[in-house]
């Protein structure tokens, strides 16, 4: 009886959690009498892929297709992992394989700085954008992103550079191999798992974001996925099916990315207690 | 050979250690390098910069580009806001929507947490997989999503408010036909969908952090609480909640910080930053200084105002976590 209790409580939270999601794929894939019938079908009938066509070969702004947008988004989110990883990578070494003075004051700025409200720098950012010449341009995203995404990625990479059995190191430094060889041959590849799984937490808050790339970036073809979304959701309310069709392609990879590595959010965000 | 190699070896290692610390000193502050100045220049200066901008009057981009004056009006721009009876709308909405949400993530989250402890493996791993796809949507398609499901035509709920009983609609309601019902054009009503949404976006991660939890107590310690006859209200705060009291501090701090400054979600759900009785104070920050006419001044004093108030519950998050590694 508290069995069954406990199995019911357990799919109504499925529910709840899993609907919005399946609801929008399954409108996507929905011809548009079923989708604006009196009674909705909790299953596509005669399921279609005309809205994924409509999207992917049409304009989604005029001039602009869903595919041009795509490749913005993911110019500018894997340029951010490039950089990010590269940067957080020296820096996790630092932290986790050496002892010095400013450590821990560098681990508390860690800290505080992902605490920054970063809606808060939309307006100083905007000056330097500005100032700099980059209005308009995708490198002001990257360069935005790079700034959001390091703290974290630096706070995350150091468990796994930690986890990296010192001994390892120190028996090649004895074998006679030099710092750098050190790094690359052994510390660089025992960490690239770590490396991947802080790449797509990077990935994802650069291809998510909407503030910035919507401040930043005025010229249409510039557009990264999620403001051209916005305004073509703006645009064409009511056109539900491709509405849904789009945003399906758009969060596809970020479940796909996220499920890979969800354990490490956790320890990442919670655990601030990850030993280094 | 080997013992040649083996005798140098050991010769290397004795030697080594010294030498290698002395030249290393610099190191580990040059591979800190870029990502100090990433942090500077990203971060840090552009803070000092709102707070800067806070000051003068700026309402035009041409100043920002350097190309006209910047008027310093000292506070007149904090008067204006704190000044403003708008100002306390905004405040009033950001504190009592971040209170809802928190108390409402952290209850749903824990209850989840609790109840994936308990479910069967199979049942529990589904339950999980499904949670996390709440966690790992966008907080754009979620919103996108849900304004589908309250559209005023075809939406979900508005075809489950007709299909209501009408007597019982009316009675309940005042209205039997729900057709064009505007579900967004109240503010309470906004806010409670807004709350739905957060809530939905966020609870996955309390939930999962509590799991993970509960996996480090000891279950023996329920099992003994519960055969000494405690009930499940008793057994969770006298014996689980003091366990999981630090987890729940930091949850509850990230929590407020995420939902003091929310904007995806309701830019989306407002369809842009028209909706003033609905504001925050992150989309107020950012409509005065973006819409036009722009008032970079003002929405960087705004930006201000919500960081000091972040400010102040980030002091609280860092203290706990540094007690957390000195414990470990």
């Amino acid at each position: 009886m508290k069995k069954i209790a406990l199995n019911a409580a357990g799919l109504l939270v499925a529910l709840f959690a899993a609907f919005p999601v399946y609801w929008m794929v399954a409108t996507s894939l929905k011809p548009n009498r079923e989708i604006f019938s009196a009674t909705p079908r909790p299953v596509p009938a005669k399921p279609t892929l005309e809205h994924y066509r409509e999207i992917l070969t049409g304009n989604l702004i005029p001039g602009v297709t869903f595919t041009d947008f795509f490749l913005n988004s993911a110019l500018v989110a894997v340029a951010t992992v490039l950089l990010s990883g590269l940067v957080a990578l020296l820096a996790a070494t630092a932290v986790a394989r050496f002892r010095f003075r400013l450590r821990t004051t560098f681990l508390i700025l860690l800290l505080v700085v992902q605490m920054i409200p970063l809606e808060a720098l939309v307006i100083p950012l905007f000056l330097m954008i500005q100032r700099l010449g980059l209005y308009n341009t995708l490198p002001s995203l990257i360069l935005t992103y790079l700034g959001f995404s390091l703290p974290f990625a630096v706070w995350m990479l150091r468990g796994f550079v930690a986890a990296v059995p010192k001994e390892l190191e120190e028996a090649a430094a004895i074998d006679g191999a030099s710092r750098a060889q050190t790094f690359r041959r052994i510390l660089f590849p025992l960490v690239a798992p770590g490396l991947v799984a802080t790449s797509i937490f990077s990935f994802i808050t650069a291809w998510n974001e909407l503030i910035f790339a919507l401040t930043f970036v005025n010229d249409q073809h510039k557009y990264t996925l999620p403001v051209a979304m916005t305004f073509f959701f703006g645009r064409d309310d009511t056109a539900w099916g491709s509405v849904m069709a789009a945003s399906t392609l758009f969060t596809l990879p970020v479940i796909v990315f996220f499920l890979l590595v969800q354990r490490r959010m956790v320890s990442g965000l919670v655990a601030g207690a990850v030993k280094g | 050979m080997s013992t040649l190699t083996q005798a140098t070896g050991e010769a290397a290692a004795r030697e080594i250690p010294a030498r290698r610390r002395r030249r290393v000193d610099h190191l580990p502050y040059l591979l800190l390098l870029p990502c100090l100045a990433v942090i500077a220049v990203l971060l840090l200066w552009p803070l000092g910069q709102v707070v800067m901008m806070s000051f003068y009057k700026l309402n035009s981009v041409r100043q920002l580009r350097g190309d006209r004056e910047w008027p310093w009006v000292g506070l007149a721009n904090y008067a204006q806001i704190l000044g403003d009876p708008f100002f306390r709308t905004v405040l009033r909405n950001t504190v009592l929507f971040a209170v809802a949400n928190v108390v409402l993530t952290m209850i749903l989250g824990t209850l989840v947490g609790l109840l994936l402890n308990r479910l069967g493996r199979k049942m529990a791993t589904f339950v999980a997989s499904c949670v996390m796809l709440a966690w790992a949507t966008p907080a754009l398609t979620g919103t996108i999503v849900w304004k589908w499901i309250f559209d005023d035509t075809s939406g979900l709920v508005t075809w489950l408010f007709n299909a209501l009983p009408d007597g019982f609609s009316t009675a309940l309601f005042g209205r039997s036909d729900w057709t064009g019902y505007g579900w967004f054009n109240d503010p309470l009503l906004f806010f409670a969908i807004l709350t739905l949404v957060v809530v939905w976006h966020s609870f996955p991660f309390i939930a999962v952090s509590v799991l993970a939890g509960l996996k480090s107590v000891p279950s023996e310690l329920q099992e003994a609480a519960r055969v000494d006859g405690a009930g499940p209200w008793r057994v969770f705060w006298s014996v689980t909640f003091p366990v999981l009291r630090p987890v729940f501090g930091i949850l509850v701090v990230l929590s407020t910080i995420w939902d003091f400054k929310v904007f995806t979600q309701q830019f989306v759900l407002a369809g842009g930053t028209q909706d003033r009785p609905t504001f925050m104070l992150s989309i107020y920050s950012y409509a005065e200084a973006f819409s036009p006419p722009p008032k970079y001044g003002l929405g960087s004093a705004i930006a201000v105002i919500l960081t000091l108030i972040l400010l102040a519950v980030t002091a609280l998050y860092v203290r706990m976590v540094l007690r957390q590694e000195d414990e470990s």
